[in-house]
């Protein structure tokens, strides 16, 4: 059996397809304006590489914010259940999944089967998402992509007072105008988002083995200020960001028909 | 939806209950008309007091009051806006703020000018209760003023509670002669008397209703009951909601002997906690497409019900004192009576210790049958929010599935539809339920 996961995340869409179980396939597409036409487009790529046309999906499922836009009348399930399914198939012994996206960030208590036990999000401020590393990012003058391996450069810690992503960017543009170093800035900016991710999963609670995913899972920077905040090595699977997806993908196959 | 499973109907009594609110806030309004007296406090006020003053005075409780200018998302941004403008704090609690907006634009959310009262009897439940007719007379001047401190501590110390009781009867006494000097009439114990015995009609008959939502299906919903449980807060120790709440206690023993659902695809049952945001009450309804009902909450259980422990170690109606044969034949003995009963009720309890709150949830887990709990982290009401982080570790502690959604019972600025729905989802589905539509 064929099923597709898509995670039609506010930046990226990402697709995952499956066939009995194994991952055959990822698409994504830059999310945009028009949220079909790029999850149709992420979708096209992923058959593509797997070299099968729409007809043999037997059972897609989305996630997502925008999974209501998904196509193909899609059984939908939410961010939260999608994080905790994909991360425990990857990861078996995860207990605490730390899912931080363009958007949200989320932190999930789960039970070996991926069955969520508690969790908690953080909708309501850009600061414990990407969105925030991107817009501190562009304060420094340097490229995303770069942020995480500048601010491991970094020889200082400096606290940043600024939770806010609007006060953080003038707090970032007041250190530049000090002079401070790019790198210790950088680290103070994930230091910053990993101080409110961490306080939230702390919330819900934080087993030994913790898996970081979504796109965010990418940033180098950010993985060190999270595993320096809970003392402890996170594990940060391949592909982070296709993990929601992957959930979908399986829940798809869970379902009976 | 999920599958039907149980017989539902409408509550026979709803049309009563909406005809009683409305005559309620009209009484207030028009009660000069008749050469009647208005007085205004909040909903924790002991209403059965100014009874005695005859049966041309009526009150206007500001909480619920605020609830109803919430409900009308247009008009409380006016109000909130109007008391912003004023100079107030945004962080301040939300009914006051309606409150105060609707004083300020002197506009009646029932139509007309805003009501002024002719006197004010509050007492001191919370930090906002204390201040909240403070700025009503800063606003308005010369209205008598008359409070009572309530901070007694939690009812089930029994060391101390004739002490306790006595604190707020002398308060109660001196009260009186307060309301008699500043409405110049002569006060009536035989209306105190039956007033009080209203309030303990009233307050047992609405805990037994909220009993009784123990059976399964449940016989109401919460937000039912919402627009239930408000007659008290109006004027519990009226005749007619008293007379109101042993019908409805009546026909809700009926729909229990007839498996009348108010959900009939229930197959969740929840409960919530703090006042909800007003102005968004359909995500009840949101919730049921799941076949997720909330059978109450503590606040709707126990801010006008009074309870007590039976034989059998459930939690029911307390037993009023003229069940027990209690003596009330005198003032002091119905202010004796109103006072201890008053203390004893739950919603009362949580602004002496998160602890105990987390205990009488988790008793109402336990015999109301829950599958989880839904805390409103409700930024409008520091009073009841006060300790919830501490209730959701409590309940979690006890395996209880909780979720969290952040938002203010009288600002709708503050609060997500998409996200709680959002988050509705990802709980429903941690729970095992299926989404509507999908198979089971």
């Amino acid at each position: 059996m064929v099923t597709a996961g898509i995670d039609m995340g506010a930046k990226w869409v990402k697709v995952v397809l499956l066939r009995d179980g194994e991952v055959i396939a990822r698409g994504k597409a830059l999310t945009g304006f028009e949220q079909k036409a790029s999850a149709a487009k992420a979708l096209a790529d992923a058959l593509g590489q797997a070299g099968l046309s729409a007809d043999a999906i037997d059972r897609t499922a989305a996630t997502g914010a925008g999974r209501k836009d998904a196509p193909g009348s899609p059984i939908e399930l939410t961010e939260v259940t999608a994080a905790a399914l994909g991360a425990v198939q990857i990861e078996r012994s995860a207990r605490t999944v730390i899912d931080v996206g363009a958007e949200e960030g989320r932190a999930i208590k789960t039970t070996d089967a991926g069955k969520v036990v508690d969790f908690a999000v953080n909708e309501k401020c850009a600061a414990g998402s990407g969105a925030f590393t991107e817009a501190m990012a562009r304060a420094l003058e340097t490229p995303v992509e770069e942020i995480g391996p500048l601010s491991l450069q970094s020889s200082q810690a400096i606290p940043m007072n600024a939770q806010c992503a609007v006060f953080a960017e003038s707090e970032v543009v007041s250190l530049l105008h000090a002079r401070t170093p790019k790198a210790d800035i950088a680290r103070a900016v994930h230091d910053a988002i990993a101080n409110r991710i961490v306080s939230m999963a702390r919330k819900v609670g934080i087993n030994e083995h913790v898996v970081l995913i979504g796109g965010v899972a990418r940033n180098v920077g950010f993985v060190d200020a999270v595993e320096r905040e809970l003392g402890l090595k996170i594990t940060v699977p391949p592909d982070p960001e296709f993990v929601s997806a992957l959930g979908a993908a399986l829940h798809a196959a869970e379902r009976r028909g | 939806m999920a599958n039907v499973a149980y017989p539902t109907e409408p509550l026979k009594c709803w049309a009563r209950a909406k005809e009683l609110r409305q005559r309620y806030y009209e009484d207030y309004a028009k009660a000069h008309d008749t050469g009647g007296l208005r007085w205004a406090g909040g909903a924790w006020s002991f209403d059965a007091i100014p009874m005695g003053l005859g049966p041309d005075v009526y009150p206007l409780t500001s909480e619920p009051y605020a609830a109803s200018i919430a409900f009308n998302r247009e008009f409380s941004k006016r109000c909130l806006e109007a008391t912003e403008a004023k100079g107030y704090a945004r962080d301040l609690c939300s009914y006051m703020r309606n409150y105060w907006g609707s004083l300020l634009l002197n506009e009646y959310a029932f139509g007309g000018p805003f009501p002024r009262p002719d006197f004010i009897w509050q007492d001191h439940i919370c930090c906002s209760h204390a201040k909240w007719y403070q700025v009503v007379r800063d606003l308005e001047d010369d209205i008598p003023y008359y409070c009572i401190d309530v901070a007694v501590g939690p009812y089930e110390e029994a060391r101390d509670r004739q002490h306790r009781v006595q604190y707020i009867v002398d308060q109660m006494h001196q009260g009186i002669e307060f309301l008699e000097r500043a409405t110049g009439r002569t006060y009536d114990d035989a209306r105190l008397i039956e007033a009080v015995k209203n309030d303990c009609r009233a307050t047992s008959a609405w805990a037994e209703v909220s009993a009784l939502n123990k059976t399964i299906p449940a016989p109401l919903d919460e937000k039912t009951m919402y627009a239930l449980y408000v007659l008290g807060t109006l004027h519990k120790a009226s005749r007619d909601v008293a007379d109101f709440y042993e019908e409805l206690r009546d026909e809700v023993r009926d729909r229990v002997a007839r498996g009348i659902a108010a959900v009939p695809n229930e197959i969740c049952r929840v409960i919530t906690d703090t006042q909800p945001p007003w102005g968004f009450l359909k995500i009840f309804r949101y919730m049921e497409k799941y076949g997720c009902v909330s059978v109450g909450s503590l606040y709707t259980f126990g801010l006008i019900g009074a309870w007590e422990d039976k034989p059998n170690g459930t939690w029911g109606p307390r037993t009023t004192p003229m069940a027990a044969g209690t003596p009330m034949e005198t003032r002091d003995q119905a202010l004796h009576i109103l006072a201890d009963w008053t203390l004893s009720r739950p919603e009362w309890q949580h602004f002496y210790s998160p602890h105990l709150k987390s205990q009488l949830m988790l008793r109402i887990a336990k015999e109301w049958q829950l599958q989880g709990v839904m805390l409103h982290y409700n930024r409008g009401c520091e009073g009841l929010s006060l300790g919830i982080a501490e209730n959701r570790l409590a309940l979690i502690d006890a395996g209880l599935p909780v979720m969290v959604f952040e938002g203010n019972m009288g600002d709708d600025s503050e609060f997500d539809e998409d996200a709680t729905k959002n988050r509705i989802d990802s709980f429903m589905e941690s729970l095992g339920i299926k989404r509507p539509g999908e198979e089971l």
